[in-house]
């Protein structure tokens, strides 16, 4: 994996996703580890995601390395007219690792072409986001203590929402078995419905939030107004996928509640309090899958 | 009009005539081929009567010998072409196109918030599916499909 971009999820390999894992639990058992005190790490944030940059910023600096960047394209040269192609060849001279944020899709693969050092997406446009996607196996993963053979409820828009499509095909090599919860509007998409058939793996497509009894994990999204052609349609489901704290009482004890956040109000904040409601810590664990990310890219065991 | 069987278009003496182009697909085939900057006699007809596409063109390009790659590109907007490799006026060799795997410089992505779309960038494109066409993004991973192919 030394030297190897992460544009998408699927750039890596089954066993190169569990490496990750491992990494980042080690550093969640010691967080401060500075051995990448030698090296600088560019944070390339085209677009403003203060969440993201800086799990990736506070990553980095508990790995020992400094970062140079900006947090936003207006201070950058992008605003002067600079191509991303010549902010990228710059940069890659500069440092050892490009983090990179940017509105456009597949801006990353690209910046990953132009680069001399391996370049990390942090997020292109609507297309991907793969340490979320890591981020959300290893919360999967501590909490179960395995990933195989897990029951997985989606929720929301299941159309549009791009972590739960990575995390879709990040599971599937691991046997598991998905519920889909959509309104008609938001439906999985038919390409995703292909690639599990493909695979053989076992799903089920609903429009209201039952079964969740069977679940081992309850991943929630935002359903979003402006995704609607119809705002009729909108306020009609609207109310249909958010969870209330009494939903959870027949679940089984090891249902972990996630969510990529930030949430509106599809989890009741009565479900806060609840042991398993995981989405804040699930934030937390982006810092140490992201010290592993960084770490299996620049060469660390 | 007599039984005789007329050639709607002259014949040439060396060359390529391809045939069975679908007429509405005339001049993307013309843009991909880059035809109309080569320097040799080029004859087309189109809107001619045919029994498989209704209507279709032809276009026959003196001294041209086109390569698999070079040719294969027209397939995207006519695969049922025909070509004929013309030599001393008589057919020696009769060829097909075949969708290719990869589709690199050709086709815009249809997506406008692709990165190709804002930079300048060679498009690259997967072919998922011939028979549809379906084309995937390598860039942003978003498919084009047949009726949203714009030419380069």
């Amino acid at each position: 994996m030394k030297n190897k971009s992460l544009v998408s999820i699927n750039d890596y390999s089954k066993e190169e996703i569990l490496q990750i894992l491992e990494l980042a639990a080690e550093f969640e058992a010691n967080p401060n580890q500075p051995l990448l005190k030698d090296k600088v790490v560019a944070s390339l944030f085209f677009e403003p995601s203060t969440r993201t940059r800086l799990s990736f910023e506070t990553a980095i600096n508990r790995l020992g390395a400094r970062v140079i960047g900006f947090s936003d394209s207006s201070s950058s040269s992008t605003s002067k007219g600079e191509t991303l192609k010549d902010t990228i060849k710059m940069v890659s001279n500069y440092a050892d690792l490009i983090v990179m944020r940017h509105p456009l899709e597949g801006s990353a693969r690209y910046a990953s072409e132009q680069s001399r050092v391996p370049v990390i997406n942090a997020g292109d446009g609507a297309n991907q986001h793969p340490t979320q996607t890591l981020l959300d196996l290893y919360s999967i993963k501590k909490t179960q203590g395995t990933l195989d053979n897990l029951t997985i409820i989606m929720v929301g828009d299941l159309k549009y929402g791009r972590t739960v499509h990575s995390l879709l095909m990040a599971m599937a090599h691991f046997n598991p078995t998905f519920y889909f919860v959509a309104p008609q509007e938001l439906k999985m998409p038919r390409e995703y419905i292909i690639y599990l058939q493909n695979k053989g793996i076992t799903f089920y497509e609903q429009s209201d939030m039952t079964n969740l009894e069977k679940a081992d994990i309850l991943y929630m999204t935002r359903v979003q107004k402006e995704r609607f052609s119809d705002s009729m349609e909108y306020e009609r489901v609207k109310n249909a996928y958010i969870l209330r704290n009494y939903m959870l009482e027949n679940t089984k004890p090891n249902l972990k509640v996630l969510h990529p956040l930030p949430r509106v109000n599809e989890i009741h904040t009565d479900v806060d309090p609840n042991p398993k409601a995981y989405y804040f810590q699930q934030a937390e664990n982006g810092v140490y899958t992201r010290m592993g990310i960084i770490a299996a890219i620049m060469g660390l065991h | 009009m007599s039984t005789h069987k007329q050639l709607q278009v002259s014949a040439i003496e060396n060359g390529t005539v391809i045939d069975h182009i679908p007429a509405d697909s005339l001049f993307k085939v013309i843009t991909i081929l880059s035809l109309d900057t080569i320097p040799h006699q080029i004859t087309f007809g189109t809107n001619l009567d045919s029994r498989k596409l209704g209507k279709k063109a032809i276009i026959k390009v003196s001294q041209k010998f086109f390569e698999d790659d070079e040719i294969n590109k027209i397939a995207l907007v006519a695969p049922d072409v025909k070509l004929n490799i013309i030599r001393d006026y008589e057919v020696v060799e009769k060829r097909e196109v075949r969708i290719p795997d990869v589709v690199v410089g050709i086709v815009k992505c249809f997506n406008p918030k692709c990165i190709t779309n804002n930079e300048h960038i060679v498009t690259r494109f997967k072919v998922e599916d011939k028979r549809e066409l379906a084309l995937k993004c390598h860039y942003c991973e978003k498919i084009t499909t047949k009726d949203e192919l714009i030419m380069v």
